[in-house]
């Protein structure tokens, strides 16, 4: 009996995976850890192997009922409970309910004496036992290396080791197995040749007094899996592993605009505004109001009514109040609505991964519209630049897949030749580039905003002044010079000029227009005088011909007398 | 599956030993013969011993921390003392168990 799911696997049969419910591994592990199989997790002190087989238990009955068996060979059950609760996991419960059983194995290798052969069948009666009454379908054993303190005898050890996992591999129960990290090799005993399927290394590197945790996958027989190192966080809600970038680029993309709070920058762009769900980034050097446009662009977002995340790494949400109603932005009001949350904190609160799943949090808890961050460049104090490019990717990925339009700013320093280049070299991630500028000309320095690249829609070319008002950022009429724009008091001065050139143009064409006048008369004039020439001519001519036609008349007259008077004779 | 032997006159108090075992392995068999042969050499008449089967009854290896199979449990006189193995080794069995064998002369 095939059933439809069977023939719908387009890959053909896969290794069957169980869940972990751990938030991101199952996506690195591509399902889960193998079934019925165990894996080994190792990790040097510290690194919260202990939790992730918590964690993995809890999630296996929480989320997907499947009851598990704890094996704790370093702490006893109650310490393990308490450990946990402040995650949220209630231990006690859930073995009131049936569905956990705790088993805390305590070797103390001052009680026990060795004489002659013995084997480990205990341990597997414990653990069979304990996996039957519950029906255990996890089973977590703690630090299994406890085992080589309290048995001397290292062959026995060894080979009942090698049969454990086989055993629970006829169990049929997922199992996970931590160990302590060796030197030079994964775990210190070795326990990495007995586990042959799955080796998960956890890894707690400080780099610049910043923790980092980092998960690796160094083996998983039979199926594909992440191969880099991925960042995890111990958070109030347990294990969060962050894949460093999202397998695929395909997010939902939307058509929708979104205004950015200046209405003639807006004016700047083909489609009045970014599309909604891209990333935006402003770069500018210090002072160039980058912090007053991102608090424009939050201030239009809460405006229409929608809910916007304002992260400040620079100022506290009082001060970023009051400079903005300085600027005629009365955030707090929007803040009363409820529409804007400001979270501000130093970047060197958290290590990156910590901010980026606060944000995560924030984000998933509250589903604002927009986030702004301001600015992304001080992250860089917190992680060299690979880190936080990742984290960045990251960040920008999970904002586009949620649809949510984000606008970073980040410091550019002035010096720098490659001014188009963020030190984050995020520009090639975002959607939408502004860069704010110094335009400094003589004696002064004026602001000036252009659209690098805004992917999608046509956008001016221009260099636009700006000038931060009491009524927010209005930006100036583009004046051209001959050395190109001008800006500030030569802008004014240029208009000046302007003005006083439009004048002396205005008279010149009045002076003109009425030596056209003159002249039209003058020549009026003329006509009139030729024109009366022309008639007295005209009419002498007429006398003389009329003088000539009586002439011939007498004349013809004359010659006929003269015949007639002929003619009798 | 319990062998208990009736304490007779004591020195001072009852020794209560168990033997953990998982069915009759020649491990398991091998050392509940050693302990009866030590026992009734050295503590003839008072002791008690108790032999635990965990394929009947797995619930109780828990209790004793047991792992090793077979595991010897002195519980009286304290301190719990543990030996693992088929108790081939008297002397260590002895050592392990606090039993001095002078006076059991």
């Amino acid at each position: 009996m095939q059933d439809a799911a069977t023939y719908s696997a387009p890959l053909g049969p896969q290794l069957p995976k169980t869940p972990t419910g751990i938030d991101g591994l199952d996506e690195i592990t591509e399902g889960g850890l193998p079934q019925g199989r165990p894996t080994l997790v190792c990790g040097s002190a510290g690194c919260g192997k202990t939790l992730m087989g918590v964690e993995f238990l809890v999630r296996g009955i929480l989320e997907y009922d499947e009851p598990g068996v704890l094996m704790a060979f370093e702490e006893t059950a109650d310490e393990l409970a308490a450990n946990v609760t402040s995650l949220g996991f209630d231990l006690q419960a859930l073995q009131d309910q049936g569905k956990l059983r705790l088993d805390h194995v305590h070797i103390d290798r001052s009680e026990i004496e060795e004489t002659g052969e013995y084997d480990l069948e205990g341990l597997f009666i414990r653990l069979g036992y304990a996996i039957d009454f519950i029906g255990a379908k996890r089973v977590v054993l703690d630090t299994i290396e406890a085992l080589f303190s309290g048995f001397p005898n290292q062959a026995i050890l060894r080979s009942e080791i090698r049969r454990l996992f086989r055993w629970l591999k006829d169990k049929g129960v997922t199992t996970i197995i931590t160990a302590e990290r060796g030197e030079g090799s994964l775990t210190r005993q070795g326990l990495e040749e007995y586990v042959s399927d799955c080796v998960i290394l956890l890894d707690n590197r400080v780099i610049e007094q910043i923790t980092t945790r980092r998960l690796r996958i160094v083996k998983y027989r039979g199926s594909t899996h992440g191969t880099n190192e991925y960042p995890y966080l111990i958070t109030e809600e347990g294990i969060s592993v962050l894949p460093v970038t999202s397998l695929k680029l395909a997010h939902e993309v939307s058509d929708e605009i979104v205004s950015s709070g200046v209405p003639a920058l807006d004016e700047m762009f083909g489609r009045r505004g970014f599309f909604k769900g891209s990333s935006i980034l402003v770069t500018g050097t210090a002072g160039t109001a980058k912090t007053t446009l991102a608090a424009a662009f939050a201030a239009e977002i809460c405006r229409s009514g929608k809910r916007c995340l304002f992260f400040a790494f620079e100022e506290s949400p009082q001060q970023l109040v009051r400079n903005m109603r300085s600027v005629g932005l009365d955030l707090n009001k929007y803040q009363e609505q409820g529409l804007l949350h400001i979270e501000a904190s130093r970047p060197t609160l958290n290590g990156l991964e910590k901010h980026l799943v606060t944000l995560h949090k924030f984000i998933r808890d509250w589903q604002p519209e927009a986030v702004v961050i301001d600015p992304i460049s001080n992250l860089i104090t917190v992680g060299n630049i690979t880190e936080v490019r990742s984290m960045l990717t990251r960040l920008i990925d999970f904002l586009k897949v949620n649809n949510i339009t984000a606008l970073f700013t980040s410091l550019i320093s002035g010096r720098n030749i490659q001014q188009e280049m963020t030190e984050e070299g995020v520009s090639s991630l975002v959607d939408t580039w502004l860069s704010v500028r110094d335009l400094e000309g003589v004696g002064e320095r004026n602001r000036g905003i252009s659209i690098l690249k805004a992917r999608g829609m046509a956008h001016s070319n221009q260099v636009r002044e700006f000038l931060v008002t009491d009524e927010g950022i209005r930006l100036l009429d583009v004046v051209i010079g001959p050395t190109g724009i001008v800006t500030g008091a030569s802008r004014l001065t240029q208009q000046i000029k302007e003005q006083a050139e439009a004048l002396a143009n205005q008279q010149e064409l009045e002076r003109k227009d009425r030596e056209l006048e003159r002249k039209r008369r003058v020549l009026e004039a003329t006509i009139n005088n030729l024109r009366t020439e022309f008639e007295s001519v005209e009419e002498e001519l007429r006398q003389i011909n009329h003088d000539e036609l009586m002439r011939q008349q007498a004349l013809r007259y004359n010659r006929q007398n003269i015949a007639g008077s002929s003619s009798p004779e | 599956m319990e062998t208990p032997l009736a304490p007779t006159a004591t020195e001072d108090e009852t020794w209560e030993l168990r033997l953990y075992v998982a069915g009759q392995t020649v491990k398991s068999v091998t050392a509940l013969a050693n302990l009866k042969s030590y026992c009734e050499q050295h503590l003839k008449g008072r002791y008690k011993l108790e032999v635990i089967d965990l394929l009947v009854h797995p619930q109780l290896a828990a209790g004793d921390q047991i792992l090793a199979i077979p595991t010897l449990v002195r519980k009286v006189p304290v301190p719990i003392r543990k030996i693992i193995g088929d108790l081939s080794n008297q002397e260590r069995v002895l050592v392990g168990l606090d039993i001095r064998p002078a006076e059991s002369k």
